[in-house]
């Protein structure tokens, strides 16, 4: 005789699963919005930062993140490649992107990150990432869960829906 | 889109998200519905044109319902019953 599992009445709560791996501030934007959004219409929601990903959660980095100016033809300063690789248009560039999300009156990173985390978003560090780049849990924003892929991927599987960014 | 008038609800709480981008009219609406009562009702002005999608759809995963969007020109208001999730 095994015992039957409890009926639950209690809908399962759908997930979002975002993978962040880029660490530039224009891709930073993407899986915080997608995730604050999740948790916003009541889904469980978590990101996966890793590689340059985990520069988002870098206490030290993560109010410092550029928008590249070489090899970015959809950037906010229009250059030739060759001219985006001169000193000082990578911060033009980033200075740029800022200014347009300040005047839309968007949240700065941080903020998103606060929005994030205040509703319930897991974020998860990459330890194999940590391991690679020097990074120690010190180094990270309060909050974070490490986890290797084994983890993340069983978060996922549970997810409704799975994202890369 | 369906417009209703909606002059016998009572309204719990208003917020004006004018001006704002997706996904802050979600997320701040959001955050006052989790705050409110199953059954209090949310007025929320936005401005963003995404929100007349964003919001019902917001609603429907929440399980929320709109109760009626009043298209008043380039602001949008939405009343939204808070459902007993």
């Amino acid at each position: 005789m095994t015992a039957q599992p409890i009926e639950q009445s209690v809908p399962k709560r759908r997930r979002l699963a975002v993978v962040a791996s880029k660490g530039t501030l224009d891709q930073a934007y993407p899986p915080l919005i997608l995730a604050s959004t999740a948790a916003s219409l009541g889904w469980e929601a978590g990101i996966y930062f890793t590689f340059y990903g985990l520069d988002i959660l870098h206490r030290k980095r993560y109010q410092k993140l550029k928008v590249a100016s070489l090899a970015n033809p959809s950037g906010p300063v229009q250059l030739p490649n060759l001219l985006g690789a001169i000193p000082g248009a990578t911060a033009a560039a980033t200075k740029v992107m800022r200014k347009w999300m300040k005047d839309a009156r968007m949240p700065d990173v941080d903020e998103f990150i606060d929005m994030a985390q205040g509703m319930g978003v897991r974020f998860f560090a990459c330890s194999t990432t940590m391991g690679v780049m020097g990074v120690d849990e010190s180094d990270l924003i309060p909050g974070c869960d490490i986890a290797g892929a084994a983890a993340f991927l069983d978060y996922a599987a549970d997810a409704d829906v799975q994202l890369f960014v | 889109m369906t417009q209703t008038t909606s002059t016998q609800v009572q309204v719990t709480e208003t917020l004006d998200c004018s001006g704002l981008l997706c996904p802050l009219p979600v997320y701040k609406a959001g955050v006052v519905l989790n705050r409110l009562a199953s059954g209090e009702v949310l007025e929320l002005i936005a401005t963003d044109p995404g929100s007349l999608e964003d919001v019902p759809a917001m609603a429907r995963q929440r399980g929320d319902t709109v109760l009626s969007v009043i298209d008043e020109g380039t602001a949008h208001r939405f009343l939204i019953r808070k459902g007993t999730a």
